[in-house]
C-alpha cells in the first residue's frame, strides 16, 4: 500500500527508479493495415510517448493497382470506368473531372441539358459521399446509431444512381460530350419529392444526434486544428482547406458546367479543427441538396450529349436506319476518337476536395500520360502535422475528418 | 453563351510577361496553349524560380496542387516533372515543368510548400527522378523492395514480378510474371491514319504502336472555329475518265513494281491533305481489297 501511496505522490526511489516514478519510453506502433477506423488498407507507423504521439508515418499504396499505367494503355473511353474506381464513395465526381479533361482538348461543347444533368448527378454523390463520412466520423468517435441512419439516406442515392445508370456504384455515366443516357422524368421527379420530403428528416435528425453531443465535441473541437497558412502550404482543398477558414470553392471560383448559374453559399470554419470539418461536411449537404432542387426546377428539354458523331456515338435507333450511324458506332466502340495533341489539367471541386486530371494527348487515340492529382493523398500527408502532441485515440477523429479513401489515394 | 464546360477561370493575359519578370534568365520558354500557360524552367533554378511565383505580389501561386512525371523516352532529358500551381487570390493556375533524365537530381520544392514531399516521392517512385534535398525519398505507392520504375514507358504493363502465397513456405513468394495467355493489346486505328498493325497471328507478342497523330494540336483547334466544320475536300478536276485499264491500277495479278511503295504508305505520317483525301478520294479502297486474300489465308 505504501509503494501505491508513493506512487500516487510521484515519490522516486533511487536505486529503483522504475517504482514510483514510471519511466516511460516511446515505442512505436502499428495502425493497420487492417483496421476498422482505418478507412480501408492505411498503415500508420506511430511512435508514442505513453499515449501522446510524437510521429506518424503513413505507409500508402497498400492499394495500388496502376491506374495510371492501365489508362495509358486504353482509349479514351475504354479508360473512363477506372475514375469509378478511384474513390468509390463518389464515383460520379472522379469521372466529372476526366470528361471535362477530354471535351477540353477536344474543344467539345456540351449541351445545356447534359451540364444540368452532371451538376445534378455530381451534387447527388456529394450528398452520398458526405452521408458516408459523417456516419463513418461519428462511428469512429464511438457513436453508433447516426452512421446507420445516413447508410439509409446513402441507400436511396445508390438507387438514385442505378436508375439512371444501370449501376449503383461504378456509373460510367458521364462521357465525354455529355451523359450516357437520359435520366427519365419520374427519376427527376423522384429525387425532388426525396429531398422535400425524406433527406433532411432522416438527416437533421442523425446529425442533431451528434452536434450537440458533450462526448462528440471532446472528441473532435481542437483536435487537429490547421491554420489557414498551414493549408495553403500543404495543398488543401474541399471541406479541409474550408474548415481552415478559406471560402475557396472551384465550384464558386472556377465554375465548370453550369455551376455558374447555381446559388449555393460556401461554409467555413472558424477553428480548423474536426469538429469544423464535420459542421462544413453538414452544411454542404444541405447546400447541394439547394443546387439540386435549382437544377430540377431549371433543367431545359434537349439533346443530352454532343451531337458531334465524331466523339459521341449516336443512339441504338438510329444505327438500325443509319449506314453513317453503324459506322460511327463501330468505329468509336473499337478505335475510339482521336484527342489532339496537348495538354491540359482540368479540377473540379470533388466531395473530398480538388480532385484533378492532368491529360497529355500526342494525337492518337489513347491517353499519354493521365495524372490524377487525390484530394487524400495531400491531407493524409499533413496527418504527421495535424497529429503531433494529440492523443493516439485522436487518430481516428483526425483521420475521419479527412475523409480519405484509400482507392483514390493509392490509384 | 458558351456551350464550353471546361472550369473558367481569371484570364491568362499578361502571365508570361509577369512571370518573364519574376525569374528572369531561369525560364527557356514559356507558352499558353489550350487555355492553359506553361513555364518551362532551368532545372538548377527552379527553387528560385518557385520562390518568385510564389511570393511575387503580381503572381502569388500559393498552393502548390501537384507534381507529375511524364516520359518521354525519344529525349535525352528524357523527363518532365510538371507542377501545377494554384493561386487561390487570383484565381488562377500555372504549370511549371522542369526537364531531367534520370540521373541528374532536380532540386526539391519541400522548403517551399511541405506537400511536396510525398508527391515527390510518388514521381520518384514511379519515373525514377531524383530530387536533391528531399529528406525522406522513399518508394510511396509501390510494394516494400519493389524494383524497377513503373510508370515509364519502358516498362511492361504485365510488371516483371507475380505473387501468390505459398503454402509450402507460409508466407507469401514472388515469382516472373506467367502469363496464362499471350499478352493481347489491339490496334484498332485506321489503316490509313498510320496504324502499324500486322496481321492476325502473324506476331502475336509485338509490343503495341499507337496510331499516328491527328494533325492538328488541341491548341490550333480550339483557337480556329474552322477546322471543327466538317470542310469537305475539293472534287478533283476530271480530266481523263476514270476507268481500269491494267492489273497495275486494280492491284489484281501479280506484284507490280509500281506496287511496292505501298507498305511505306501506310507507316508515313499523313499530311493535312493526305489525311482528307484519304476520305474523299475513290481510288482509295483499292488498298484493303489488295490485302484480303491475305488475311483469309
Amino acid at each position: 500500500m505504501t509503494d501505491y501511496l508513493d506512487e500516487l505522490e510521484g515519490v522516486a526511489d533511487a536505486e529503483k527508479p522504475t517504482v514510483g516514478d514510471l519511466a516511460i519510453q516511446n515505442y512505436t506502433i502499428n495502425f493497420g493495415p487492417q483496421h476498422p477506423a482505418a478507412h480501408g488498407v492505411l498503415r500508420l507507423v506511430m511512435e508514442l510517448d505513453g499515449e501522446t504521439v510524437e510521429r506518424v508515418d503513413p505507409h500508402v499504396g497498400l492499394l495500388h493497382r496502376g491506374t495510371e499505367k492501365l489508362i495509358e494503355h486504353k482509349t479514351y473511353l475504354q479508360a473512363l470506368p477506372y475514375f469509378d474506381r478511384l474513390d468509390y464513395c463518389s464515383p460520379l465526381a472522379m469521372e466529372h473531372s476526366y470528361v471535362l479533361a477530354i471535351e477540353k482538348l477536344l474543344d467539345l461543347e456540351v449541351p445545356l441539358r447534359a451540364q444540368y444533368l452532371r451538376v445534378l448527378f455530381a451534387e447527388l454523390t456529394r450528398i452520398c459521399n458526405h452521408t458516408l463520412n459523417l456516419g463513418a466520423h461519428v462511428m469512429d468517435v464511438g457513436a453508433m446509431t447516426p452512421n446507420l441512419w445516413f447508410f439509409e439516406l446513402r441507400e436511396d442515392c445508390m438507387q438514385f444512381f442505378e436508375r439512371a445508370s444501370g449501376a449503383r456504384m461504378h456509373a460510367a455515366w458521364f462521357r465525354p460530350g455529355g451523359v450516357h443516357q437520359d435520366a427519365p422524368l419520374k427519376l427527376l421527379a423522384d429525387i425532388g419529392d426525396w429531398i422535400d420530403n425524406r433527406l433532411f428528416g432522416l438527416f437533421e435528425d442523425a446529425v442533431a444526434l451528434v452536434v450537440d453531443n458533450r462526448i462528440f465535441k471532446q472528441r473532435n473541437v481542437d483536435i487537429g486544428v490547421v491554420s489557414r497558412e498551414d493549408s495553403l502550404k500543404w495543398g488543401f482543398s474541399g471541406p479541409m482547406i474550408r474548415a481552415a477558414g478559406l471560402p475557396w470553392d472551384l465550384r464558386r471560383s472556377q465554375p465548370y458546367d453550369v455551376y455558374d448559374r447555381m446559388k449555393f453559399d460556401i461554409p467555413v470554419g472558424t477553428n480548423g479543427d474536426c469538429y469544423d470539418r464535420f459542421m462544413v461536411r453538414c452544411e454542404e449537404v444541405r447546400q447541394s441538396a439547394r443546387i439540386i432542387k435549382q437544377c430540377l426546377a431549371e433543367m431545359p428539354e434537349g439533346p443530352i450529349a454532343s451531337l458531334d458523331r465524331k466523339v459521341v456515338p449516336p443512339k441504338r435507333g438510329e444505327m438500325k436506319r443509319s449506314m453513317e450511324a453503324l459506322i460511327h458506332h463501330f468505329k468509336l466502340y473499337t478505335e475510339g476518337f482521336h484527342v489532339p495533341a496537348g495538354e491540359v489539367y482540368v479540377a473540379t471541386e470533388s466531395p473530398k476536395g480538388e480532385f484533378g486530371v492532368y491529360l497529355v494527348s500526342d494525337g492518337t487515340n489513347k491517353p499519354y500520360r493521365c495524372k490524377i492529382r487525390v484530394t487524400g493523398f495531400s491531407h493524409l500527408q499533413a496527418m504527421d502535422m495535424m497529429m503531433k502532441g494529440h492523443m493516439l485515440a485522436d487518430t481516428t477523429a483526425v483521420l475521419s475528418a479527412i475523409d480519405v479513401v484509400f482507392g483514390e489515394v493509392d490509384r | 453563351m458558351s456551350l464550353s464546360p471546361a472550369p473558367r477561370y481569371a484570364v491568362n493575359d499578361g502571365v508570361i510577361d509577369a512571370a518573364r519578370a519574376a525569374i528572369g534568365d531561369a525560364l527557356i520558354d514559356a507558352w499558353d496553349r489550350v487555355g492553359e500557360v506553361t513555364l518551362l524552367v532551368r532545372r538548377d533554378a527552379l527553387v528560385a524560380a518557385m520562390t518568385a511565383l510564389r511570393d511575387d505580389p503580381a503572381l502569388q501561386y500559393q498552393q502548390l496542387m501537384e507534381i507529375a512525371g511524364v516520359d518521354y523516352p525519344e529525349r535525352a532529358e528524357r523527363f518532365d516533372v510538371v507542377y501545377h500551381l494554384l493561386s487561390v487570390t487570383r484565381n488562377h493556375r500555372l504549370r511549371v515543368t522542369v526537364r531531367t533524365d534520370d540521373e541528374a537530381p532536380v532540386p526539391s520544392v519541400t522548403g517551399l510548400w511541405p506537400v511536396a514531399g510525398w508527391l515527390e516521392r510518388e514521381v520518384y517512385d514511379m519515373y525514377g527522378v531524383l530530387f536533391s534535398g528531399n529528406a525522406d525519398l522513399r518508394r510511396i505507392l509501390t510494394d516494400y523492395g519493389f524494383r524497377g520504375h513503373p510508370q515509364r514507358k519502358d516498362f511492361p504493363l504485365t510488371g516483371y514480378v507475380e505473387l501468390r502465397y505459398s503454402e509450402e513456405r507460409k508466407r507469401v513468394v514472388y515469382e516472373p510474371v506467367k502469363l496464362a495467355q499471350d499478352f493481347r493489346s489491339f490496334d484498332f486505328t485506321s489503316p490509313w491514319e498510320g496504324a502499324e498493325y500486322v496481321l492476325p497471328g502473324d506476331e502475336k507478342a509485338q509490343p503495341e504502336a499507337k496510331g499516328a497523330p491527328t494533325p492538328l494540336t488541341a491548341d490550333e483547334i480550339a483557337r480556329s472555329p474552322v477546322a471543327k466544320a466538317v470542310t469537305p475536300a475539293p472534287a478533283p478536276a476530271v480530266s481523263t475518265p476514270k476507268t481500269t485499264e491494267s492489273p497495275a491500277q486494280t492491284g489484281a495479278g501479280k506484284a507490280e513494281p509500281e506496287l511496292k511503295p505501298r507498305p511505306k504508305a501506310r507507316t508515313a505520317k499523313p499530311k493535312a491533305d493526305g489525311g482528307a483525301k484519304a476520305k474523299a478520294a475513290p481510288a482509295k479502297p483499292k488498298a484493303p481489297r489488295a490485302r484480303k486474300p491475305k488475311g483469309d489465308a
